[in-house]
């Protein structure tokens, strides 16, 4: 198992340089370095000077992915790509165009957008599971279809609504929680988390149910489940025990992937509740046509997605003893 | 064996009320948690801070900048403004604004010179002045506000000065740092400042601007980027780059309390730009402090940690989830003032004159980047002020039958009060007078912007979009600014008229005839028999910008012409711009300083976008208005100015260069707790006027903010019962395939 994981670190290289390439490519596309600058020295009384003078600064005025005027190898290094590019590779962000140092950025930015995903995800599995066996064992009864209905209307409501009906039900008109904010002041963090954790979780019933409910009636129907029925055991024996165990691998599948990302938080969810977290990094990146923290967390985000297929496959060795990593 | 069951039978009781204990100390855990000490359990802020002298405020982006000489938008002044003191001020209450000292000890003194260097009388004709020179003395006695770039050990040495990287283990913030001192602030402080416009690693907004007028300056800035690449070449950054050893001919220290500021010609407006925060003092201590070896990995850095002598200074700067200022403990010595516009005292404004300032301790900015969050909390009192969001105008809003805007009854019982105030603001829609259809000074270009003119009806966009916060333009001056008048007087000829007592916007029909003699009759080009086609260049793309597009279609459409939307990214709309490509497009303006010299420079040929990378976006260029402009910045405000300043309106209106759009207004609200708030569009200072009364806040936040726990108990007995049917369905079940239940 060992040299898996070793070989596919490895192959984790030239994945990780594509990624950087394209997103690269995708950037530069839409704003030049010239953009760049005008859009971090505002729209009032920028001058051309200023914007050489910006773009000299933060090693924009080099060309972007070939340089003619230098010779040998230094005609790909003295580029942006190279000069912005290499130094990810050992985790080196660098400085966002506003002078923020973005290593630092990102590990005080995570802990907050990981106190609000670690809960949804864990409480979320819990209650999906949970859920699911249920309508899977009153299945094709009433309890299943309206289950079902349930779900899928769950499902169609969009993320919005959730956030904004919660606060106003819960934070406005019962003033049980905080509307939004965000701070860490020990125990009493517990009272900005309640709310969105709550909305998390209920905002994934519906996909989540519906998805292990799929996985459950599957393995419900097969031999070993007739054979745990036959030796008497109890359906919920049945159910939490062996169904569950041998659903394990496409559980699995969608679930472990997904650990690694929790620290990149979500958009909405940190948007609307004031939480500090790297949900909203990117896309203000984005928008303020901030390349160096659009790239870094792209990376990371190649990168953490990555060790999360690499986690998937170590988790099926576990699950089915028979599966050798090799 | 029945012992055996009985222990059995108790331990398994005892377990049972073990859990039973545990679920109900979750249970009563997360309550206590919420509820606090004061039983509010929706207080975002700390139970310790509920009576405390503190100022609730947001913001919705981090700031890019607060170092005074690159900082140059509305949301990183609102920081800033507190903390750094340029040597002049708006007055807090006088309108129109008035500008006082504020670190100097009186206002500048003006001397004019001629080319010889000989002193003028004041009245000298501004193409005799070759230079101007205001001479600025400050007040002694005024000291920085704690910063450890001041601290000193016991030898009176500098503390922190010569660091290594590894010096700053274990430091992340400014206070980490255990020492903190300060210092008299001097004039020198405010050379420095001024030299810092030129330096080769600062992007200052004004340098462009600045060195056109401060003598000396462009060459200082050729001098001082040779200077830093010298140093570059020999020693590894960062480095401190001494400003001190290159001096500014234009910028000059008289004595420890007073400096010079010489400019080429004359340049009234120099008084407005001394009390911008550019021109703020910068103590060298501080640069020399944050060019360390490892305080920019460490984000201390001025962009980060100001350093000034204003009322409050910033302790915490965490732009992801708040920023707080503090009370300087050092400020020095400022009074409420004492007098005000008409209705001031009446409005309660005057209560505390005379009073020493600051009133406030602490002002704590949270991030809320959504509008719905924040206007909930403002009602929970949790803020002490708000804007109006389109989203709840209605709940906070209406208009009289008079047009008056007025609180909704629901407010008024919350004791919320409302203030209204046009802004120094213009918001037009241009037209690009490089275009072959829509520009240059031909008739027939002129009748058709007219025309046009008159047909977006820009009455009805504020009442659609603003929800009628703004005021319809009748030329580049907003409100407030000298040159912009009220009533009959005021209004543009050319699209509207003077009935029943109020300007009217001319009929469609008008507008129709002006098409027709442009030689487009029913939106017809006569001559090719071609439609007319106008093209609107724009960025965005939300729900609501469509509203806008197919609003903007309709009014066109109404003289028969087709307006085609142009929707670009706002990278190639800028492009557009730049190059002169574009042909009807929005864009505006926000006042930096009150004189009319700052919205007429937006008209003046020499600084259009297209050929000098100016502000005048609509590239308009009309000699004789420049020829005006050039003589109406220089003078002061005079009878013989406002002529000017009519003559060149008269000009500007009769060219039509832009649709004159709108002046917004601004609708703020605050809780009747928070005093002496005046909306003040050109001070940055105002925090420090401002009173609370934490009780009576308290008081309303209590009243307001009781928890309500039924709808929860409900919720949990709805599910408990909805069990019911599935714990007998499964025990049927059960039971019924002879199963062991479990």
């Amino acid at each position: 198992m060992f040299a898996y994981i070793i070989r596919r670190l490895f192959y984790a290289i030239p994945i990780l340089i594509g990624v950087n390439l394209i997103t690269f490519a995708l950037f530069f596309v839409v704003n030049s370095p010239d953009d760049m600058a005008r859009m971090h020295l505002g729209d009032k009384r920028v001058t051309q000077e200023a914007i050489e003078k910006w773009k000299t600064d933060r090693g924009y005025e080099k060309p972007l992915l070939y340089n003619s005027d230098t010779d040998g190898l230094n005609k790909f290094t003295e580029t942006i790509f190279f000069t912005k590019s290499v130094r990810l590779f050992v985790f080196d962000f660098g400085s966002a165009d506003d002078g923020r140092d973005i290593g630092y950025d990102i590990k005080q930015r995570m802990w907050p957008s990981l106190a609000i995903a670690l809960p949804v995800f864990l409480v979320g599995l819990l209650i999906n599971i949970t859920f699911a066996l249920l309508l899977a064992f009153f299945r094709a009864t009433y309890i299943d279809v309206w289950g079902v209905v349930l779900c899928v209307v769950l499902m169609s409501i969009s993320a919005m609504f959730y956030i904004i009906g919660g606060q106003y039900l819960i934070g406005k008109l019962m003033n049980l929680v905080p509307i939004s904010g965000f701070d860490l002041v020990g125990i009493e963090t517990v009272k900005f988390l309640v709310l969105p954790v709550l909305i998390g979780v209920v905002m994934g019933i519906g996909s989540g149910t519906r998805w292990y409910r799929t996985i459950f009636l599957e393995e419900i129907g097969r031999d070993y489940v007739r054979t745990a029925r036959a030796k008497g055991l109890s359906e919920l024996r049945v159910l939490f025990k062996h169904v569950l165990r041998n659903a394990l691998i496409p559980i699995l599948t969608g679930v472990v992937v997904v650990i690694p990302l929790l620290f990149l938080g979500s958009l909405l969810t940190e948007s609307f509740f004031g939480i500090p977290g790297l949900g909203s990094y990117t896309i203000d990146a984005i928008q303020a046509q901030d390349f160096a923290i659009v790239r870094a967390m792209v990376f990371l985000g190649s990168v953490l997605y990555i060790i999360g297929l690499l986690l998937t496959d170590i988790s099926y060795t576990v699950a089915d003893p028979r599966i050798r990593l090799s | 064996m029945v012992w055996l069951r009985a222990i059995r039978v108790r331990q398994a009781a005892e377990g049972d009320r073990r859990r039973r204990f545990g679920r109900a100390l979750v249970l009563l855990m997360l309550p206590a948690v919420l509820a606090g000490c004061d039983g509010l359990w929706n207080n975002p802020y700390p139970d310790s801070e509920a009576d405390a002298n503190i100022l609730y405020a947001s913001f919705s982006e981090r700031p890019k900048h607060l170092d005074p000489v690159q900082s140059y938008s509305s949301n990183e002044y609102q920081f800033i403004g507190q903390i750094y003191e340029p040597p002049l001020q708006y007055h807090y209450l006088k309108r129109p604004y008035e500008l006082e000292p504020l670190t100097a000890s009186k206002m500048p003194e003006v001397t004019y010179r001629d080319a010889e260097g000989e002193t003028l009388p004041d009245d000298a004709p501004p193409a005799e002045i070759a230079h101007s020179v205001y001479e600025i003395s400050i007040k002694p006695g005024i000291e920085y506000h704690p910063h450890p770039a001041f601290a000193t050990d016991d030898a009176g040495e500098p503390r922190y000065r010569d660091l290594e990287r590894e010096d700053l283990e274990g430091i992340n913030v400014l206070g980490d740092f255990a020492h903190t001192g300060t210092r008299e602030l001097t004039a020198g402080d405010y050379v420095y400042q001024l030299k810092r416009l030129a330096h080769p690693r600062v992007h200052s907004p004004i340098f462009g601007v600045m060195k056109e007028y401060i003598v000396g300056l462009e060459a200082y800035a050729e001098t001082l980027q040779e200077a830093y690449r010298e140093q570059a070449a020999t020693q590894e950054e960062p480095f401190y780059f001494e400003l001190e050893d290159y001096p500014l001919e234009g910028v000059q220290q008289i004595d420890r309390y007073t400096y010079r500021i010489k400019v080429k010609g004359k340049y009234p407006q120099l008084r407005y730009w001394l009390a911008m925060p550019f021109f703020a003092p910068m103590p060298h201590e501080a640069i020399e402090f944050y060019s360390q070896p490892g305080m920019k990995e460490r984000n201390l850095s001025l962009d980060w940690y100001p350093v000034g002598t204003g009322a409050y200074y910033l302790t915490i700067n965490d732009p992801n989830r708040k920023m707080v200022l503090e009370r300087n403990p050092h400020f020095h010595e400022q009074y409420y003032p004492t007098e005000g516009e008409p209705g001031d005292r009446e409005e309660g404004l005057l209560e505390d004159a005379g009073k020493q300032l600051p009133f406030i301790d602490r002002v704590v900015f949270s991030l809320e980047k959504e509008n719905i969050p924040y206007w909930s909390k403002f009602l929970q009192g949790y803020y002490d002020s708000s804007g109006v969001i389109s989203e709840s105008f209605d709940q906070a809003v209406q208009f009289t039958s008079g047009g008056e805007a007025r609180l909704t009854p629901e407010m008024r019982e919350k004791g919320i009060e409302l203030l209204t105030e046009a802004q120094a603001s213009t918001i037009y829609i241009g037209f690009n007078m490089l275009d072959p259809l829509v520009g240059g000074d031909s008739r027939r270009a002129r009748l058709l912007r007219r025309a046009i003119s008159i047909a977006v009806d820009m009455e009805e966009y504020i009442s659609i979009f603003l929800n009628g916060r703004g005021i319809a333009a009748q030329g580049p001056l907003p409100p407030g600014i000298t040159g912009y008048k009220e009533g009959r007087e005021g209004i543009n000829p050319y699209v509207y008229e003077w009935r029943d007592g109020q300007a009217q916007r001319r009929s469609i029909d008008e507008a129709k005839a002006l098409l027709a003699e442009a030689g487009y009759p029913n939106g017809i080009e006569k001559e090719t028999g071609k439609p007319l086609l106008i093209n609107f260049d724009i960025t965005g793309g939300g729900p609501e910008d469509k509203a806008r597009f197919d609003w903007l279609r309709k009014q066109l459409k109404k003289i028969d012409v087709q307006l085609i939307i142009r929707n670009t990214d706002y990278n190639r709309f800028q492009e557009k711009m730049r190059k002169g490509n574009a042909q009807l497009f929005m864009w505006g303006w926000n006042a930096d300083y009150p004189d009319p010299e700052n919205f007429m420079f937006l008209l003046h040929g020499p600084n259009s976008k297209a050929e000098h990378s100016g502000e005048n976006a609509a590239n308009y260029d009309n000699p004789e208005f420049n020829r005006l402009f050039d003589r109406m910045r220089n003078m002061q405000d005079s009878p013989k100015r406002a002529a000017i300043i009519e003559q060149m309106l008269a000009i500007a209106r009769h060219d039509a260069p832009w649709i004159w759009g709108y002046h917004p207004k601004q609708f703020l609200l605050h809780h009747a707790w928070y005093k002496n708030v005046k909306p003040s569009l050109m001070a940055h200072n105002t925090l420090m006027y401002r009173r609370i009364d934490p009780e009576l806040r308290q008081q309303h936040r209590q009243q307001w903010n009781q928890p309500v726990i039924w709808p929860v108990v409900l919720l949990a007995v709805i599910l408990l019962l909805s069990l019911i049917p599935a714990i007998i369905a499964y025990r049927r079940r059960e039971t019924a395939s002879g199963r062991e239940l479990n």
